[in-house]
């Protein structure tokens, strides 16, 4: 069994009004050097598969097909074996 | 297809609530034969148009129509706009739409992070389409929207591509018809509200046309859109 930890972030080019509004929050709480705020989504999906490569190639049509949107994200993912 | 009636289709996804309205205005005022696509089902049967209609399919999960745009009967709906077929998408649906790649772009968070339940001007920016024929060019039209995520967004060669080739149909303005910021409700780029593919079958708009089709509701700019897919269906029957 194989963990895929999965990373979508907005592209650079598009604005992140959340971020932007959670950047206020953090900075009226006084804490010095908050400078940008960006959010994204974060995805755990177990896939049993023959090997690591198997897992990887699941996990980039999983992202590609429905998880990230090219449009406005990109996406990154670690692959890392579940103890049996 | 008999020559006096259009056959819509209306695609229900669990969490579409702007069904019925659809429903209401096609077959109660405007007196076509309408029927209910349920999602699950894989045949659009023998419609000649596709309603996608607003709503939260699937709970917006993910991202909204992200999930919907896999359902069983998209897949015909897909085929059916690879063919030619009519098919528009309202709020909900136009996020469908782009989610399935049958439109380009693609609908961010409101910039204003607020869900926006109001009156909007649009202004017609083509009528030689099958959806605005009954307009006229450049006409203000008072509509509703309703959603959070509204905010149109290409990247720039696409957004010159819809320009060009007059793709874009509506333009949130002011009531004179300006095009102003201040008149844009969601941060879309371009002030833009709805837009059609390149071959003029498919259209998608975040305003809801529905709501605003019957004299009891006191705006009925909308209706016009809906009649002139009818003319247009119809025109297109006389022909052939």
């Amino acid at each position: 069994m194989y963990l895929a930890k999965i990373l979508i972030t907005l592209r650079k080019s598009i604005l992140d009004p959340q971020g932007k509004a959670v950047r206020h929050a953090l900075q009226s709480l006084k804490l010095s050097g908050i400078e940008e705020v960006r959010i994204g989504k974060f995805i755990e999906i177990k896939i049993s598969s023959k090997n690591k490569k198997e897992a990887e190639k699941i996990a980039e049509e999983a992202c590609k097909k429905l998880l990230a949107n090219p449009v406005m994200e990109n996406y990154t993912f670690s692959i890392e074996e579940l103890p049996a | 297809m008999k020559s006096s009636v259009v056959k819509f289709g209306i695609v229900v996804f669990p969490g579409s609530n702007c069904d019925y309205d659809c429903f209401y205005v096609l077959k109660k005022i405007l007196k076509q034969e309408v029927r209910f696509l349920w999602h699950k089902h894989s045949s659009i049967e023998d419609v000649d148009v596709i309603v996608l209609p607003g709503g939260f399919s699937y709970g917006d999960y993910l991202r909204c129509g992200a999930i919907a745009r896999f359902s069983p009967i998209m897949k015909s709906v897909i085929e059916f706009a690879g063919k030619g077929g009519t098919v528009l998408g309202i709020c909900n649906g136009f996020q469908i739409l782009c989610e399935s790649g049958l439109l380009p772009g693609a609908l961010l968070r409101n910039k204003s992070l607020k869900f926006i339940c109001d009156y909007v001007n649009i202004r017609v920016e083509n009528n030689k389409t099958i959806y605005t024929s009954a307009y006229k060019q450049g006409e203000v039209l008072k509509i509703p929207i309703a959603h959070g995520d509204g905010n149109y967004f290409a990247d720039d060669d696409t957004i010159k591509m819809l320009e060009d080739n007059g793709q874009v149909l509506f333009r949130y303005c002011e009531p004179d018809g300006r095009v102003t910021p201040n008149a844009n409700p969601n941060g879309a780029v371009n002030n833009i509200a709805g837009i059609i593919n390149e071959s003029g079958s498919i259209m998608g708009m975040m305003p809801h046309p529905e709501r605003a089709s019957d004299a009891v509701l006191r705006h009925t700019d909308g209706r016009r859109l809906f009649e002139s897919i009818i003319n247009e269906r119809l025109l297109k029957c006389l022909e052939t």
